[in-house]
């Protein structure tokens, strides 16, 4: 298996087929637009915090394999955490994209987006939603959010 | 296939000693023959000194090549005036030329600019902000979604409020070749002034700006053999001659005083400071080298490819091409792979040595009239083989089975 095959293994093409949490939330409290001017990725994300905790998280939109699998993922990972422990993965997960190192316990299953930073170009696929959710905790858009 | 000496061809580019590499981003730019890196090469190496100024020997060669360079151009379209031609940075740069020095001056509030629906970034942008400036409402011809224009309209789109009509001669998307002839046509009823960003079909095509009779024309040197920023303006001579600087400093002027200084004549009007000498020649010696082979032989050998590759790349399932269904097209394909996005598969292709381009392709008008964020393109010129197409398809159908 070469390195690119390696990075595409079985659960990113599996979450990139089958991508878990793409929906809209309905009454988000958290949500930002994630765009990719230059490949034309594009993503929404969406978050209820209560009390400190995601309770809710999901995504819409497109873009490539890598950008939607770490997307599913993502929201897979965030689910239940606390905002602290997001912004920390975020500096985690940053921190492996860009230099492929991680720590298996910290990382978990996000280790497969690992192999992301032999391709330099493909970095900011991998990195896009996680911008994205930053950004929404950063900022509230409860009032932005029009149905 | 319409015959070229491949073998010979591919011979003259170093870039090919390294033969994993199957090239299909020409669109974007091109490879060059050892013949423009020895021109450009000698130059520095033999004759280098600045021109227009020196009376010294040096100086008057470097003159007469970058002359002869401009006169070589000249030929090539078919221009009658070697005037007519202003070295630019490209394409981009000739646009933006008129935008400031005739649009700028010319338009007013009222007045209409039409461009079309299929156009580059280039030439959107630089009217979009002429347009703003001046008060003049921008138009657009639309596209179909077969990759042609929509000129049902044209005659209610080409109204006496039309000065300027800016098409684009041979889609960067879907190589769909638009029927300028008849669009400058319309243009001239209403006198209106007629602009063709060139930079897809110069490189492949026999283009005649008498026979077109546009008043300008643009095209970039790397996408034609030659190198980097530079580019031609092509202007009629009295038009030229009423409009005023783009830029300005040196080279440009007859005198300066304190107060006021008097402009230089066409073209050297519009090539302020020390001119773009090394790319000129090299420019010329791509055009030396296009012109030994023949450009219509060019042209005949890229359309025999471009029919096999549309016809290999048809049998595979899933395969979505965009454009080519009727009409003339150079040799530029844009697809999509039914399950697999734009950028992974170009990824793979890369992993093969299969280099091709993903993305919007500075056409993003294009992009949302497909309803697509992206597309892949394959683009061919004439150092391309019938076995790197072959190459092109077991590639992407390797990538087909290995997402489905
Ligand atoms: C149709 C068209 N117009 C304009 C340009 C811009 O050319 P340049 O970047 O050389 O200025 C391009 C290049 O991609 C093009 O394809």
């Amino acid at each position: 298996m070469n390195e690119l095959q390696e990075l595409y293994q079985q659960v990113i093409i599996d979450h990139n087929h089958n991508p878990r949490n793409f929906h809209k939330i309905k009454h988000p409290s958290h949500s930002a637009k994630g765009h990719n001017p230059l490949c034309g990725d594009k993503f929404n994300i969406f978050l209820t915090i209560k009390d400190d905790i995601i309770t809710e998280i999901s995504f819409t939109g497109s873009g490539c394999a890598i950008s939607k699998a770490s997307s599913s993922l993502m929201t897979e990972a965030l689910l239940g955490k606390t905002v602290t422990e997001a912004q920390k993965l975020f500096d985690l997960v940053h921190n492996m994209v860009t230099t492929g190192l991680a720590n298996a316990k910290d990382i978990g299953k996000l280790a497969v987006l690992s192999g992301v930073h032999k391709f330099p170009v493909r970095v900011k696929c991998a990195i896009l939603p996680w911008h994205t959710m930053k950004n929404a905790l950063d900022k509230s858009t409860q009032t932005a959010i029009t149905e | 296939m319409s015959k070229l000496d491949i073998n010979k061809i591919r011979s003259d580019f170093p870039i090919f000693a390294d033969k994993s590499l199957i090239y299909l981003d020409s669109a974007a730019t091109t490879h060059k023959p050892k013949q423009v890196i020895n021109a450009i090469s000698n130059f520095y190496s033999n004759y280098y000194a600045n021109v227009h100024r020196g009376i010294y020997e040096l100086g008057m060669k470097a003159t007469e090549a970058y002359q002869s360079a401009r006169q070589n151009i000249a030929n090539f379209i078919n221009a009658s005036d070697w005037r007519s031609i202003v070295f630019t940075g490209g394409t981009t740069e000739s646009i933006n030329l008129v935008a400031y020095s005739w649009a700028r001056k010319n338009l007013k509030t009222g007045d209409e600019i039409l461009i079309t629906e299929m156009e580059h970034h280039s030439n959107i942008v630089p009217w979009q902000l002429a347009a703003e400036e001046t008060g003049v409402l921008l138009k657009y011809i639309p596209i179909n979604t077969d990759g042609t224009l929509d000129l049902s309209n044209i005659d209610k789109l080409i109204t006496s409020k039309t000065k300027l009509v800016s098409i684009i001669h041979q889609s960067n998307v879907f190589g769909t070749i638009n029927p300028i002839k008849k669009i400058i046509n319309h243009a001239k009823k209403v006198n209106a002034i007629t602009f063709i960003d060139a930079a897809q079909s110069i490189p492949h095509s026999h283009v005649d700006v008498q026979d077109l009779d546009c008043d300008f024309l643009a095209f970039s040197g790397h996408k034609m053999l030659g190198p980097t920023s530079i580019g031609v303006l092509y202007g009629k001579t009295e038009l030229l001659d009423s409009m005023m600087p783009f830029m300005s400093g040196g080279d440009m002027i007859n005198s300066v005083t304190m107060t006021e200084s008097t402009w230089n004549d066409i073209p050297y009007k519009f090539e302020a400071g020390t001119p773009k000498i090394a790319q000129a020649i090299g420019f010329g010696a791509a055009i030396d080298y296009i012109n030994d082979i023949g450009i219509d032989k060019i042209h005949d050998y890229e359309q025999s490819l471009l029919k096999v590759a549309l016809e290999k790349l048809k049998s595979i399932d899933e395969l979505e091409i965009y454009g080519h269904q009727t009409g003339e097209n150079g040799a530029v394909i844009s697809f999509n792979l039914e399950g697999v996005h734009p950028h992974d598969l170009a990824q793979f292709l890369d992993q093969d040595g299969i280099a091709v381009r993903a993305g919007h392709h500075c056409a993003q008008p294009i992009m949302n009239k497909l309803e697509v964020s992206a597309t892949i393109r394959a683009s061919f010129y004439l150092y391309n083989t019938e076995e790197e197409i072959d190459k092109l398809c077991a590639s992407l159908r390797k990538t087909q089975s290995f997402f489905n």
